[in-house]
């Protein structure tokens, strides 16, 4: 990809974020944080593709790359569960009443 | 780096949908549904990326797959809700240690790369391995593993020459032709070290906000490594992850007022707040029984939770007093401090968890005003974000940071589990005051016997 169109995509994909979230009530900042943070987890993808071009020759990109593939997955997964779990609680529209034990 | 067209076509429909799902998460109504569809997004730009013509070690990476995402799927799975800051912190560690992980395959393989190829390789590379160590570190904390903050002399020092010769050392092998091992492996080990020495002197409050900073870091270095592999759709959520993350944080920033560079280079210490010397007066106690009279027959009672009542698990408990005391025609509110917890929103989650509804809730700036007029304030596990010593004392290091006014209700009771200091270890003020009484014990028992004496106080 040349330089400057990754530039652009860089700047505009910067201004969506800070729109995105610029609205955000403070109830929601913890599972918005992890749901970030498991929108990185996307990170996967680009580790695939390093382990999926490594040289299968070569014990030390074979392991880094398994290293970046683990480590993805389980930002991706992990991510997802802790957010699910927590926008969960939410669904009931906070109303649900059953709630003591 | 070429896709064909079909996986190109799915990646630009998974940074679509990865963008919408992130906007429906800033609303309480669609927030789940955000999830969900990026969700939906994530399994199919994975499975899409299985398409990608020549890739090879395919049986190496569904091993990885299976054991990481399986992994995390069953630890995220089964922690507690009051563990979910570390491992928010924890996961997003893995993220940014993923980014490293793949320039780590890159600079191995020393494929020839352009200026700005090399320079943003070695920049996620930093970035992610700064994510990484800083992650673990936090975990370490909010996990109790590490209990101490630990703060080198000349910090800021140290912290300047490391990140100089991190990038000093990184720069070199990125433009390098081809870097020996023993160097690429260094610069890794440099890049863990100061991202572990900038977290390592943070405590207290301010965690949340590291979090949410490394969180945005991982964000950024997922971004560059989307430029180095050619993939638009890495670049798309690294960065839009990257500016809402900073955002994020300048927010929480803002919410405890500490500007960003000071929770980064002039960390709390408790040995700060000597120079103020020791509280004036001595703490009261008072029973369970009293406290459920107290209670009982106020007209108004505002609850204030903090990291002691998700330690305790006794967010069901709390829940069960303040309806029983509503029943008896006591209003009942909850006043949630910004930071309270350890993580901006945890409170909300865990009274989301017991079924408190949204509208008992309030904000700093929406209940201070009320304090004046509440019979009784009940704090539980609360310290920092109650200390009136963040409004008068210019030499505290928490002054200037917004406080929840419970010293201003006729009645404190404060419900904590032994005589110590906060988190950031400063001493309390409240706890010194005439109108405030202390009720020791673990906030779910405490909680247990005021319900069953308001019970007795009903029959």
């Amino acid at each position: 990809m040349d330089g400057f169109s990754a530039l652009y995509i860089f700047m505009l994909a910067a201004f969506t974020g800070y729109e995105v979230i610029s609205r955000v009530p403070v109830i929601l900042h913890t599972p918005l944080m992890s749901g970030s943070n498991f929108i990185h987890g996307v990170v996967l993808i680009g580790a695939m593709v390093a382990l999926g071009k490594a040289d299968p020759d070569e014990p030390m990109q074979l392991l880094l790359g398994f290293i970046a593939v683990l480590l993805g997955a389980a930002n991706a997964a992990g991510g997802y569960i802790v957010t699910e779990r927590m926008l969960a609680m939410f669904k009931a529209g906070g109303r649900k009443r059953e709630g003591a034990q | 780096m070429t896709y064909n067209w079909f996986v190109s076509a799915s990646y630009f429909a998974v940074a679509v949908v990865f963008i919408l799902g992130l906007k429906a998460m800033a609303s309480p109504v669609t927030a789940r549904r955000g999830i969900i569809w990026a969700g939906f997004a994530m399994v199919a730009a994975t499975v899409v990326t299985f398409f990608i013509p020549d890739l090879r070690n395919i049986g190496l990476m569904v091993l990885a797959i299976v054991l990481g995402g399986g992994g995390a799927w069953y630890l995220g799975k089964t922690v507690k809700m009051t563990d979910m800051p570390q491992m928010v912190a924890i996961f997003n560690g893995m993220g940014g240690g993923a980014a490293a992980a793949i320039a780590g395959v890159e600079l191995v393989k020393g494929t020839e790369y352009g200026a700005m190829t090399s320079t943003l390789l070695v920049l996620g590379a930093i970035i992610g391995s700064v994510a990484f160590s800083g992650s673990c570190v936090a975990y370490a904390k909010l996990q109790g593993l590490m209990k101490k903050t630990i703060t080198l002399p000349q910090q800021n020092t140290i912290n300047f020459f490391l990140t100089m010769l991190t990038f000093g050392v990184g720069l070199t092998i990125g433009y390098a032709d081809n870097p020996g091992g023993g160097e690429i492996f260094f610069f890794f080990l440099l890049a863990l070290a100061l991202g572990a020495v900038l977290v390592l002197p943070i405590g207290g409050a301010d965690m949340p906000v590291v979090i949410s900073l490394l969180n945005a870091f991982t964000g950024l270095a997922v971004g560059f490594k989307g430029f180095v592999l050619g993939n638009p759709a890495l670049i798309v959520a690294g960065i839009v992850v990257g500016a809402s993350g900073m955002l994020l944080t300048q927010l929480m920033a803002k919410a405890m007022n500490r500007p960003l560079k000071n929770i980064l280079f002039a960390p709390i210490t408790g040995e700060a707040s000597g120079s103020s010397g020791p509280v004036e007066g001595t703490m009261r106690e008072l029973s369970a029984l009293d406290a459920a009279a107290v209670m009982r027959y106020a007209s108004k009672v505002v609850i204030v939770p903090g990291y002691g009542m998700a330690v305790a698990g006794a967010q069901h408990k709390v829940w069960e007093m303040a309806q029983l005391l509503e029943e008896g025609g006591v209003e009942v509110m909850f006043a949630i401090h910004p930071v309270a917890g350890r993580m901006p929103g945890h409170m909300n989650v865990l009274l989301a968890e017991a079924g408190v509804p949204y509208d008992k809730i309030f904000d700093l700036e929406e209940i201070n005003a009320d304090f004046a007029q509440t019979d009784v304030t009940l704090v539980i596990g609360a310290n920092d974000v109650v200390n009136p010593v963040a409004r008068t004392d210019k030499s505290s290091p928490i002054y200037g940071m917004p406080i929840l006014n419970a010293d201003q209700s006729h009645n404190v009771i404060v419900v904590k589990r032994g005589k110590g200091a906060g988190y950031s270890g400063i001493e309390n003020a409240l706890f010194y005051k005439d109108n405030c009484r202390m009720l020791y014990g673990s906030a779910q028992e405490v909680v247990a016997e005021v319900i069953a004496h308001v019970k007795t106080l009903e029959a």
